[in-house]
């Protein structure tokens, strides 16, 4: 259901589902913001679209076809270039696994 | 006495090394030159590639030399950093990607690599193309070259910026909402967005892949239709790309507008306007009636909507593009113990404000519960919005309207409240909803001595018709260049 404000605990909890870590005044201006921009998005409840087919896409419909072949050789050290962190030919990451 | 050289055309240009009275090195040390003396006051580059460009026009001098050269040969442009250069860092204007260096080109830019054109180097924008006066770059606002205190328009303002205060010939851009228009208008100059799918993006950052496309910037129509030769057609790497014939654009411009019938929408001339701008518009149409060309009142009802449809369905699509960024295998990294932690951190560090709230707002709006209520409901209200343009172009074969409601603001004015920034694209934003090609080009100045722009909006690929609407007008439009 579409509603008009945002709570913090609901800020709270799309900044997990985003994957972002924010501090305590970026959460209180977040749901400010949020919510006047919600309040304003509240207007396409105006318009009865029950009817209406949703547009997933504009343009020339349909998907271009190529042959599966490969044309990109790999080159495992140009892509290592901007590693932030790498050991041998691999990215370094923590520890994920106990 | 012949105009310095960074003031030319590229078909000036173009003529000129053709006949070989200049050269690409001499053309590209000129702007080079501008450069150094103009942009420490407005901030239009990121990246200026300079011993790069001097070897690209020394190949293109010798490739001229040669005879049969391409249009673009040894023509100096600016790209906007949302293009994947290849060994030239590429940020997106974000702390995220400061330090990125792609090791492969985006399509146009290998295109125009092989035409031999020349890349000055990378142009400023709002962080990820958010935004729509270049204030949300992580590196500094650009300042628009009429007047420095005020903004040149977003995303794409350094490409818009650079091109009015002919640092380079011409530039590349991108337009989710009115990214390339907005600048264009408010900088004065001549902006294009072709028709959705008409160019590749690979190899550009993504921000909402629904709406993304490419165009150019340029100081005078002939030049558009240049740019749009190399930039259009079909590419095995971007599926959404349009498999479509590309036309002689150049061939469109005839300067015969007799019996175009060109809509104007009553939506688009709205309260609070700028008088100025109404009037510039008013007086652009008068033109055409006087060229012969017919102008018929047409509605877009659902205009209105716009805005808040284009909010979530580019943050829904953004929120998914932007996760990419994880600090695992480029980009900006902020040490943690483990990895939802590295994540989560290298995510605050590295990406700005506005770029949080857009994340923020389409994850939202993707979030269990809440898809329905929003993005769903997003994409029919888009189906009415672009029905109203299918209906009106059964009445019209262009539609003409202000490019904004009101010239450049100054920087600072609407940074406090992000609705007011947004509420800039309100004449631009269907426009990609649709799908549409959409011109902007100068058509007058306000009190100010500010642009003011004229969009043009064709039927999907109807680029031809646009182009040779917007140089009809222009052939009796003298644009003023800005005293920089």
């Amino acid at each position: 259901m579409a509603q008009k404000r945002i709570s913090r605990e609901q800020v709270i909890h799309v900044s997990e589902l985003a994957r972002i870590e924010l501090t305590d005044s970026e959460l209180s201006q977040l749901e400010t913001d949020l919510s006047n921009i919600l309040g304003y998005i509240d207007k396409l409840n105006q318009l009865d679209t029950a009817a209406v087919e949703p547009t997933l896409q504009v343009g020339d419909p349909g998907t271009l076809w190529r042959e599966d072949a490969v044309t990109n050789h790999p080159e495992p050290e140009a892509m290592l270039q901007n590693a932030p962190a790498r050991e041998g030919r691999f990215f370094k990451v923590p520890k994920i696994i106990d | 006495m012949t105009s310095p050289l960074h003031k030319l055309t590229i078909a000036e240009a173009a003529t000129r090394l053709d006949r070989r009275e200049i050269s690409a090195r001499e053309l590209t040390r000129a702007c080079l030159d501008r450069i150094a003396a103009v942009d420490p006051r407005l901030h239009a580059f990121l990246t200026i590639s300079e011993s790069q460009a001097l070897a690209q026009a020394d190949a293109a001098d010798l490739r001229i030399k040669a005879g049969g050269a391409p249009a673009l040969c040894g023509i100096p442009l600016g790209i906007k950093d949302i293009f994947c250069t290849r060994g030239v860092r590429t940020t997106c204007a974000s702390r995220i990607l400061e330090n990125f260096v792609p090791p492969f080109d985006a399509t146009v830019i290998e295109r125009l690599r092989a035409d031999g054109a020349i890349f000055l180097g990378k142009t400023n924008l709002d962080e990820f193309a958010m935004g729509s006066s270049t204030e949300n770059s992580a590196f500094g606002p650009t300042r628009n070259p009429f007047d420095l205190e005020r903004v040149p328009g977003g995303s794409s303002g350094g490409s818009g910026a650079a091109v009015a205060a002919d640092e380079c010939i011409a530039a590349l851009g991108t337009d989710t909402g009115g990214s390339i228009r907005l600048p264009a208008a408010f900088c004065g100059i001549v902006g294009i967005k072709p028709t959705y799918s008409r160019v590749s993006r690979y190899g550009v950052i993504a921000y909402a892949s629904s709406l993304d496309q490419v165009g150019p910037f340029t100081k005078c129509v002939r030049d558009g239709a240049i740019m749009m030769q190399a930039l259009a057609g079909v590419d095995p790497r971007d599926s959404t790309c349009s498999a479509r014939p590309v036309p002689d654009y150049a061939r469109a411009l005839t300067g015969e507008v007799k019996g175009l019938r060109i809509g104007v929408p009553r939506e688009y001339f709205v309260e609070g306007m700028q008088p100025e701008v109404e009037r510039a518009v008013r007086s652009a149409l008068a033109n055409y009636r006087e060229m012969g060309a017919e102008t018929v009142e047409i509605s877009l009802s659902h205009t209105e909507y716009a805005i808040a449809a284009y909010y979530l369905i580019a943050t829904a699509e953004a929120s998914a593009n932007l996760a990419r960024y994880d600090g695992v295998r480029y980009g900006l990294r902020v040490a943690a113990d483990n990895h939802i932690e590295l994540y989560n951190r290298s995510r605050d560090a590295g990406f700005g404000a506005e770029v949080k709230r857009r994340i923020m707002l389409g994850t939202f709006a993707l979030s269990a519960g809440y898809y329905d209520a929003y993005y769903l409901k997003a994409q029919k209200v888009r189906t009415l919005i672009r029905r109203d343009f299918e209906q009106a172009f059964e009445r019209c074969d262009l539609i003409a309207t202000p490019t904004t409601p009101a010239t450049a603001f100054r920087i600072g004015e609407r940074t406090s409240d992000p609705l007011q920034m947004y509420l800039s694209d309100i004449f631009t934003i269907s426009v990609n909803l649709a799908g549409l090609p959409g011109l902007a080009m100068p058509c007058g100045y306000d009190q100010g001595g500010m642009p003011i722009g004229l969009q043009l909006v064709g039927p999907p690929f109807g680029e031809e018709t646009m182009l040779r609407a917007a140089d009809a007008f222009e052939r009796a439009f003298t644009p003023q260049r800005p005293a920089l």
